[in-house]
């Protein structure tokens, strides 16, 4: 243990990061293992990307052009897996590392090791899912969602992917632990909790869902695991189970799974608009309550995903009101943002634009919401291009568009430079025009009665997929302009200061830009 | 443990992680493997299972040592047990997910089965005669006959057990505050070793339901939640009891304090946390 008793001796004297390579490998220091997190799921945007892309080309026209409909379906598949568990969580993950112990004046996340183990099981997860692309029988290619009897007709890859979402919800859970710790612990003196910034919040209540439904994933497929190895029949009729129960406990975790999704970014956009508006947030307590009332209501409305599997009646009803009542909580989200804009003195700088987008582009999507949440209409919008669109509304251009926001939001405060604002917003229009010429026709086609997940189609949805293929490849190319942004920012460019952005508040803008290796190692004084 | 560090420790870097990492990624190929039918799989689940023994042995070592040199502040001190409630909370819904599926079995699908609400003709064409009755292994009588493990018998000698052991455990835990190690110790071995003998006591009713009662994973749902349930349950035990012997052994060198002592109460959560799933396995598994 001689080891051991360096580095207690070590921690007196303040050096700064390792060099090279073992800092990154090893490191127990929330800014970099948060740098590692976005800079992994940038990687992942474009991984998960180039699939989406596989699925747009062969969809520009009718016919089969270029895949054949298994590879299609892995394609769907592992676009999905990758973009929800390699992309958008550990962006999230990645803000919380680097602005949860800024923003409440602690040195550092609680648990710092266990925080570096967190982020590097995530590239073994993605290697184990991806390597299955090369074995006999392909990738996975029952959907995200994993419906039996249908995923026990995967190859080699089945045991694979089992495996690899257990390690990709290890890593959720034990950071969702740090973070819930972190939180409830390390705040500095002065800073209750009613105190703390929306992004914190928001993350204090992801981290809850995470632990609470993380493990129900991993029993699942624990199941399904054991169904096609050792003889169970957990969801096998003859033997007295119901594929239909693992859709329930798929749906369990996967319901609060979007709001893991969506909550951080709430969080995001409570920190964005105030300060472009130069107003403090409209109703803080409120956006907390109705952040916890949509964590709680997140937990009993599972079912709605699964209207036409034949449930009771009364069932139907139950999941149906439950849904709609998220739009309420929901509703006082979005309309505390825009009084917080009221009689604001606004600018337009590109995390606002981001922002606005998403306030815009997240509510469309929560109203296509609204609608498959009716269960009768839901029996025609359920398994086509509606449904499509509409949760690519709620991830992309929202989740997706808030994460977006706190890259330029924090991008000076984490690099230290100004990024160009001109390009940037050049960057945000492409994206915003092109994301929504490709996701909007595809309402259309989905009321027309496209069905989603098959690689051919009627002619008369031509025009439509054309027209979502034009814009999803404008989307992909413009995301190479973000890495230029980024590259350059982090390269080079005019000093941020400490405040980044006009009379900004919070406690990440009073440290320097980008901050010291160990900020806050005293703890600060809260007013 | 009084001249605690007056600042958060935050360590300088650690390789643990990423040696914990290799060995979680090489056991689950290997495991994939081996179910695949590969020949090297099992030789790949042993060498990563051996490294994440290495990695745990390794990191807890440096974590025990840190704390005996009085690194860690009360702050520290309060972030481990926080850590360790909300790690049990995830393992409550690991365990609700499995008892949710006990519970959807037998109050939904095999009633549906059997033609209950407006699943008449389910049951009539697809399973015509089937009646929903519990234990059942489904429709198809999938495994053929087997005979269900009794309450009466060996669990309810195993509840005693597991229910002595948690009294034993908080004798252990007052003694430690008492600062009488003599009883401490004692109590400690007697947790454990109820603990195993509760582990050898499951492993010989497993031996009897494959050998005489025909009761196995494939006897329909009946043996898949029985086994999935208490299976899953026993590892915890297991773990549980690795756990206390850790503890015990650090006892014996002389660790903890009458006030710093999370370690043992971290692994006494556990130990209750064990116990109290029993108690809704034998009353929903084996009992009701």
């Amino acid at each position: 243990m001689s080891a051991t008793t360096q580095d207690a001796v070590q921690h007196h004297d303040h050096h700064g990061p390792e060099k090279g390579l073992k800092r990154w490998i090893f490191t127990t220091n929330h800014k970099d293992i948060g740098t590692l997190y976005l800079l992994f799921a940038l990687i992942m945007l474009f991984v998960g990307g180039a699939m989406s892309l596989v699925i747009r080309a062969e969809l520009f026209q009718p016919g089969l052009q270029f895949v054949n409909p298994d590879f299609f379906n892995q394609m769907t598949t592992l676009h999905a897996l990758v973009m929800v568990f390699g992309m958008i969580m550990p962006a999230f993950a990645g803000f919380a590392n680097w602005m949860i112990p800024l923003m409440i004046g602690a040195p550092d996340m609680a648990l710092p090791r266990l925080n570096n183990w967190s982020f590097w099981l995530l590239p073994f997860a993605i290697i184990m899912l991806a390597m299955t692309l090369f074995l006999p029988g392909g990738a996975p290619a029952a959907g995200w969602t994993l419906y039996p009897p249908l995923v026990l007709q995967t190859g080699d890859a089945f045991p694979f992917m089992v495996f690899s979402i257990h390690l990709l919800g290890i890593s959720s859970i034990m950071a969702a632990i740090n973070i819930i710790v972190t939180i409830l612990n390390m705040r500095a003196p002065g800073m209750s909790l009613l105190k703390m910034p929306l992004f914190v919040w928001s993350w204090l209540i992801t981290a809850y869902l995470l632990i609470a439904v993380m493990p129900v994933l991993a029993g699942g497929v624990t199941m399904l695991l054991t169904d096609q190895f050792f003889g169970t029949s957990f969801f096998q009729a003859a033997g007295g189970g119901d594929p239909v129960l693992f859709q329930h406990i798929f749906w369990f975790f996967g319901h609060p799974e979007v709001y893991i999704i969506i909550l951080p970014a709430f969080g995001i956009i409570s920190h964005v608009i105030p300060t472009f508006s130069r107003k403090p947030l409209f109703g803080h307590d409120s956006m907390v309550f109705a952040t916890g009332s949509i964590a709680f209501l997140s937990f009993i409305v599972w079912a709605h995903h699964m209207f036409t599997v034949g449930m009771p009646l009364a069932g139907q009803l139950f999941f149906m009101m439950a849904t709609m009542l998220i739009a309420v909580p929901t509703g006082v989200k979005v309309f505390n943002w825009i009084a917080t804009m009221w009689k604001g003195a606004i600018t337009f700088e590109t995390p606002m634009l981001f922002a606005l987008a998403f306030i815009v582009q997240f509510t469309f999507g929560g109203f296509t919401g609204l609608m498959l949440a009716i269960a009768p209409a839901d029996f025609q919008y359920h398994d086509s291009y509606f449904v499509v669109a509409h949760f690519h509304y709620v991830l992309v251009n929202g989740a997706l568009y808030g994460a977006f926001a706190g890259v330029f939001y924090w991008l000076p405060k984490m690099t230290g430079h100004m990024y160009n604002d001109k390009l940037s917003k050049i960057y945000f229009w492409i994206s915003t025009f092109f994301i929504n010429v490709t996701f909007f026709p595809q309402h259309f086609l989905g009321l027309a009665g496209m069905p989603r997940r098959i690689p051919d189609y009627a002619t008369q949805f031509t025009d439509f997929n054309a027209m979502s293929s034009i814009g999803a490849f404008g989307f992909g190319l413009s995301q190479l302009l973000l890495v230029y942004i980024v590259i350059k920012t982090i390269k080079g460019g005019e000093k941020a200061t400490g405040e980044v952005w006009e009379e900004a508040q919070g406690l990440e803008w009073t440290v320097s830009s980008p901050p010291e290796y160990h900020s806050f190692e005293t703890a600060p004084d809260i007013k | 443990m009084d001249q605690a560090q007056a600042k958060y420790y935050v360590p300088h870097g650690t390789h643990w992680p990423i040696i914990g990492s290799i060995g979680l990624f090489i056991l689950f190929v290997g495991a994939s493997v081996q179910l695949n039918g590969g020949d090297i799989g099992m030789w790949m689940l042993l060498a990563g299972a051996a490294v994440v023994i290495f990695m745990t042995y390794g990191w807890f070592g440096t974590v025990i040592a840190e704390s005996e040199a009085s690194t860690y502040n009360d702050q520290v001190d309060k972030s481990f047990r926080m850590g360790m409630m909300w790690f049990i909370f995830s393992e409550v819904m690991f365990f609700a997910c499995f008892f949710g599926v006990l519970f959807y079995a037998r109050t939904l699908s095999l009633p549906w089965l059997g033609g209950e609400g407006n699943n008449f003709f389910t049951n009539l064409l697809l399973w015509e005669g089937f009646e929903n009755t519990w234990p059942s292994n489904g429709p198809g009588e999938i495994g053929g006959d087997y005979q269900t493990m009794p309450a009466w018998g060996l669990p309810a000698i195993n509840t005693a057990i597991l229910l002595t052991s948690g009294v034993t455990l908080t004798i252990a835990n007052h003694a430690l505050k008492a600062a009488n190690r003599a009883v401490l110790s004692w109590f400690l071995f007697l947790t454990f070793a109820l603990g195993f003998a509760f582990i050898g006591l499951q492993a010989y009713e497993y031996a009897h339901a494959f050998n005489d009662l025909n009761l196995t994973l494939s006897s329909g749902i009946y043996g898949s939640t029985f086994f999935m349930l208490t299976g899953f349950h026993g590892l915890h035990v297991t773990l549980g009891a690795i756990m206390l012997v850790v503890i015990w052994l650090r006892c014996l060198k002389g660790h903890f304090t009458p006030a710093r002592h999370f370690a043992f109460e971290g692994v006494a959560w556990y130990w209750h946390f064990v116990d109290v799933v029993w108690l809704g396995l034998f009353i929903f598994v084996y009992w009701m």
